[in-house]
């Protein structure tokens, strides 16, 4: 969680709504508006557990993984231990599992290594009590980076996996 | 005395009459030995006779001369340098003229406007130092608006009847169109000839479209688009724009079509619980079946012209390596063992060499290798090479190079498969994933 740090920082002083306006990719993911809930809270703003805005900013939407592989670290366990309890505790919601890769390597590959990141995030969720058929994975690839430098500490926080959470719609 | 013209009326767009037998005279390249100096050759302004503008007759010869030229194989001579000219297209040509110039080859045509509105261009390649005519004078009857394409068929009947080998530049190109920055970037399906002109969008920017591929007979296009959401397979039907999705099994995502040499199979990766496998469909029936199952990723399928056999990229050793099985699937044969990781293989028109992408020490190259995996050979270096497509001769290859950076932008480059004559194919916008077409008809 420390990448997160820096950012909720930067982003305190700024006006709610710029923060909740992330972009579709999570350029603006890493954004907090200040985790410090200090009792009353306005419905679906960060501050509400209940929230997507707390899933993506205080439990952290997002895992990393080192070049080439979909294995999860400790701390992205750590991670994605937090997405299980709260989509177990928000049931209204499903996940879509994004996943992504540096822009080293090709475009074909990287849609496949994307697509085995997602699935390891999928597999580590269901392993801890989250229904299979809540959650979906969609690989891309190299295509949608959100740090766009060439070096070690964009391609670091490109290689992702990203669970997005959305209302299940009424059947 | 004046060779009888070969003429035929065409359908549609552009008849060009059949070649004759090949000369075998001494005004020759052979591409094969390496090309040191470029061959001088003169085309001077056609004559424009019957109603056709005097631009025609300029604009024909220009770009007879950019194909010939791009080639790297042929320098023309500069009109100043001229001492003939050429006024008339059946006066009999002053060959001590165009010796004098050291034009070793030269080429003379006419154009006119028929009855029905058609352009009637005719067309003469003279070897010079020989003093006669190389192959036969040919007429070419088309459309108005398709006198580039008609200039095509010139060039790339001169280039052949020089080389002895097919030409390429009656083509057209299918890439991806590319604007914004890094991190939102647009993309879209976009179509032009060969040299950049005739750009046309195929589909618009709402959704992210990877790496179109030319059907063999050049009139569909497959491609990779997210416009559902994640990764499925369209087949695009390049007159109409009509575009269906060819498969949409929930639970997978599907990538990297490539048509096989039949036009009916469709060989593509699907991913399904995170495993990445290759699968043959036939486009008619949408029965489709399972060409590989390993736990590697298996991507960037390309078909061996034939069709027996299939190349592909997999990491089934710990990297991304080459790999050739048959094309109904079963064992695998590695062919890549050099230094680096290998992708995207494409096997070319000839049958005779793959050429793919390779990273090796934080550089991508285009290369190329025989299928036996011997006589590897890389032709450029950059931050980011990828994606090659073979000229329909299968002499020079066409791909991405995307440039390091927040300000980091794709464009389309071609180079020769002797690793010479490397430059950029210009495009309006940034630019990715080109596929070269097949010769049009």
């Amino acid at each position: 969680m420390t990448y997160l740090s820096k950012t909720i920082i930067l982003c305190a002083g700024l006006a709610l709504t710029a923060c909740t306006n992330a972009d579709r990719f999570g350029g603006a993911g890493a954004d907090g508006a200040g985790g410090a809930g200090s009792g009353a809270y306005a419905e679906g703003s960060a501050q509400d557990p209940r929230s997507p805005l707390y899933f993506q900013q205080t439990v952290g939407d997002r895992v990393l993984f080192v070049v080439d592989q979909s294995t999860l670290s400790p701390e992205a366990q750590t991670t994605l231990d937090g997405q299980a309890q709260w989509l177990m505790a928000n049931p209204e919601f499903n996940a879509t599992i994004e996943g992504h890769a540096d822009e080293q390597g090709t475009r074909e590959y990287n849609v496949a290594l994307g697509a085995r990141r997602s699935n390891s995030v999928q597999e580590y969720l269901v392993s801890r009590g989250v229904a299979a058929n809540r959650l979906k994975v969609v690989s891309f690839g190299k295509e949608r980076p959100i740090e766009i430098c060439s070096e070690e500490a964009c391609y670091a926080k490109n290689r992702r996996a990203v669970t997005v959470v959305s209302v299940v719609p009424v059947s | 005395m004046m060779k009888q013209f070969l003429t035929l009326l065409m359908a549609l767009a552009i008849w060009a009459g059949p070649l004759s037998a090949q000369s075998t005279g001494p005004l020759r390249i052979e591409i094969d030995e390496g090309v040191i100096e470029p061959l001088p050759y003169a085309v001077p302004d056609f004559v424009s006779e019957n109603g056709a503008g005097a631009e025609f007759g300029r604009n024909l010869a220009r770009v007879i001369a950019a194909d010939l030229s791009g080639t790297g194989l042929f320098r023309e001579l500069p009109q100043e340098a001229f001492i003939s000219q050429i006024t008339s297209f059946a006066s009999p040509v002053q060959f001590a003229d165009w010796k004098a110039i050291n034009a070793q080859a030269l080429i003379t045509g006419s154009v006119s406007v028929d009855a029905q509105g058609k352009l009637v261009v005719r067309f003469r390649v003279y070897d010079v130092f020989a003093g006669q005519e190389l192959g036969q004078g040919q007429q070419l009857v088309g459309t108005q608006e398709g006198w580039r394409r008609m200039a095509h068929k010139i060039a790339d009947q001169v280039y052949s009847r020089i080389t002895g080998e097919g030409g390429y530049f009656d083509s057209r190109v299918v890439f991806v169109s590319e604007t914004g920055p890094k991190d939102q970037r647009a993309k879209r399906l976009a179509i032009m000839d060969y040299d950049g002109a005739n750009l046309k969008y195929l589909t618009d920017s709402s959704a992210i479209v990877l790496a179109p591929r030319f059907s063999p007979t050049g009139d569909r296009i497959l491609y990779t688009s997210y416009e559902t959401g994640e990764p499925r397979i369209y087949v695009l039907d390049i007159a109409s724009v009509g575009r269906r999705v060819l498969e949409s099994q929930a639970g997978t995502m599907s990538f990297a079509p490539r048509f096989g040499p039949d036009g009916q199979t469709v060989v593509y990766s699907q991913s399904q619980g995170g495993n990445t496998d290759l699968f043959a469909m036939n486009i008619g029936t949408g029965a489709s079946n399972r060409l590989t199952s390993a736990p590697s990723i298996e991507t960037a399928p390309s078909f061996s012209p034939d069709g027996s056999q299939i190349v592909f990229e997999s990491d089934r050793s710990g990297t991304p390596q080459l790999y050739i099985m048959p094309a109904s699937g079963g064992e695998p044969r590695r062919i890549s063992f050099g230094q680096g990781r290998y992708g995207t293989p494409v096997w070319s028109p000839r049958g005779d060499l793959v050429a793919f992408t390779k990273q090796s020490k934080g550089r991508f190259h285009i290369g190329v290798m025989r299928t036996d995996g011997s006589e590897e050979r890389l032709l450029t270096a950059s931050f980011l090479d990828e994606g090659p497509t073979w000229a329909p001769n299968g002499r020079v290859i066409m791909f991405t190079r995307e440039t390091q950076g927040a300000a980091g932008k794709a464009s389309l480059y071609s180079v020769d498969i002797s690793g010479r004559n490397l430059k950029p194919v210009m495009t309006d916008s940034g630019a990715s994933d080109p596929a070269w077409s097949p010769l049009q008809n």
